[in-house]
């Protein structure tokens, strides 16, 4: 798999009211491959927005390289090229929605690439359809749900054709059932059509769905691994400000309590199985 | 005493137009003082219109509110005093904020009440206390101060007018789980010392499950439910149908009873499910 993201020895600081530097991102490195869904993690503040940003070049590195698609992103000449290819879905569904009638919200992104209007027609189509919203091509987005909202937004992305989406806390403003969308919609964006996903969220069970699961904490890498592996670690990231899915906790409650039992369940049915074969067992 | 009572209270947006839309339908609803009740319903449930309604932001088009057996709407009911007795928290508080300093900002609501300086000093002070903020921030500007910190410092100013009645709509959007959990902390310390009457809207099972005592479910601008948490959440089947979910705790738990243990038919909390299973093991001799 080739490398679509890069960050190599990333440094990245705010300047306070006061002049004082707040650094933000602390020597940074981290490479995403093509194809991969990968979850940030981390606690507000820890970095994690900052270090995303950094991918589709809304900001540069103050001291290392970062890299979209092969691209430098301090090269200006390549910031359109790089926005096209690494797209971005932001928290608040209703900031991101510029047109009246929902297709031609799609239609944005792809009109001002320069695209052909047939092509543009036939992107839009495909894009509403990925994400299950193609029966809704005519209303007035404002009227939609707020999962059907996000849903537009990545639709509104997808139809640019990027390699890449970044998507910074989706689903916080969401209701359970527009969860449960916003990611179906992601997964299968990732495993149909092979598009890199890198998706922040506070949500432990959403990162327990992606294939790697990044922790960040204090503006450092903690943890780079699968979820299975980082949600063991439950004392450590409860010291960092988060959490582990309630299956992962309620197995490691029950290990502290002296009970026997794996410390990597992560999913319901493990949890369910687990569960099951421990109190077959003393039947 | 009931402290929240509606009668047949039913809103309708843009009356009279092709657009009209009822968001409240004829709700009958009694809330005892000192409830700790958790407000669930997916996106356009009628939820947040209902709210509105609790402390006069919003007219019924129909039927009626009572805060403390008062008619909110009656001739003679001067709203303005239910203003200050049900505080509400919308989303996103910290957009709100305005004024120049924390402190300041926190006493906006106690200075509209007419308190003395003294009373307005000592308001702030506990309010701040409340929400974990600490005193050196008083003197800041609001715009200085982190997220999680302004969100502090809104909730405090509803919290400074020491209100009866205490409504959050979704206060922990956007918070990391510790920031969640330290502001929900927060308010169940400020519901126990005061018996304040608190509900809390909110998407999170788990966090509802965590910290209510009763859940109010509003499905198609109708109450579907009003029950004890345990009650509520053993209804897994219809809480999903209405785009809701249970927390996954609760999930495990009605798998390991369909096939065929012995568990209590609603567990909804880590604790409670750690219990129910060590229950289960002592009960075989473990």
């Amino acid at each position: 798999m080739p490398e679509i993201l890069s960050a190599k020895g990333v440094t990245f600081g705010y300047l306070k009211e006061d002049n004082e530097l707040n650094i933000v991102l602390k020597n940074i490195s981290l490479s995403i491959q093509e194809g991969e869904l990968v979850a940030i993690l981390g606690h507000n503040g820890s970095g994690k927005s900052t270090i995303a940003k950094h991918f589709n070049a809304i900001l540069v590195p103050q001291e290392g390289k970062v890299t979209a698609c092969g691209i430098d992103t301090k090269n200006e000449e390549e910031i359109y090229r790089i926005r096209q290819q690494v797209g971005m879905v932001f928290q608040n569904p209703d900031n991101q929605i510029v047109a009246t009638i929902v297709e031609e919200d799609v239609a944005f992104g792809p009109e001002n690439l320069g695209i052909a209007p047939a092509e543009i027609r036939r992107r839009v189509d495909e894009a509403l359809k990925d994400v299950g919203m193609y029966e809704y091509k005519d209303h007035a987005p404002h009227q939609l749900s707020g999962g059907q909202k996000q849903r537009i937004a990545i639709a509104g992305i997808i139809a640019m054709r990027p390699r890449c989406i970044i998507l910074d806390e989706p689903t916080a403003m969401l209701d359970p059932k527009g969860r449960r969308e916003v990611l179906t919609t992601i997964r299968k964006l990732n495993k149909e059509h092979n598009i890199t996903v890198v998706l922040i969220t506070h949500y432990m069970e959403e990162a327990a769905q992606c294939d790697r699961v990044v922790v960040m904490n204090d503006g450092e890498l903690l943890f780079d691994s699968t979820p299975r592996d980082v949600f063991s670690h439950v004392q450590i990231l409860k010291e960092v400000g988060l959490d582990v899915p309630q299956t992962t906790e309620l197995c490691h409650e029950l290990r502290r309590a002296g009970i026997n039992l794996p410390d990597d369940i992560l999913t319901e049915e493990e949890c369910v199985e687990a569960l099951t074969s421990l109190l077959e067992g003393v039947r | 005493m009931i402290a929240i009572k509606t009668e047949q209270l039913t809103y309708t947006y843009s009356q009279g137009t092709p657009f009209e839309k009822t968001a409240v339908d004829h709700i009958d609803l009694e809330i005892e003082q000192g409830e700790f009740v958790g407000v669930i319903g997916h996106t356009g449930s009628g939820k947040s219109t209902l709210i509105q309604h609790f402390n006069g932001l919003l007219k019924p088009s129909f039927g009626r509110v009572l805060i403390n057996g008062t008619d909110l709407w009656a001739p003679d009911t001067n709203i303005r005093d239910y203003r200050f007795k049900v505080g509400l928290v919308f989303q996103y508080p910290e957009y709100q904020l305005f004024e120049e300093t924390v402190f300041k900002d926190i006493a906006f609501g106690p200075t509209n009440m007419g308190m003395n300086p003294e009373q307005i000093k000592e308001s702030v002070y506990q309010a701040c206390h409340f929400v974990g903020l600490k005193e050196k921030y008083l003197e800041k500007s609001p715009f200085e101060l982190s997220g999680g910190q302004k969100r502090r410092v809104a909730i405090a100013g509803v919290l400074a007018m020491n209100p009866d009645i205490l409504i959050l709509d979704e206060p922990t959007a956007g918070l990391d789980p510790k920031g969640r959990e330290r502001i929900l902390g927060q308010i169940k310390e400020y519901h126990r010392a005061r018996h304040t009457t608190v509900l809390l809207v909110s998407h999170s099972m788990e966090d509802i499950a965590k910290y209510a005592r009763k859940v109010l479910v509003i499905n198609q601008s109708k109450v579907a439910m009003y029950d004890d948490v345990a009650k509520v959440f053993s209804r897994a089947q219809e809480i999903t149908e209405m785009g809701l979910s249970v927390p996954q705790i609760t999930r495990v738990f009605m798998q390991l009873r369909e096939r065929g243990f012995d568990v209590n038919e609603s567990v909804y909390t880590m604790d409670y499910a750690k219990q129910e299973i060590l229950r289960l093991l002592a009960e075989k001799g473990v």
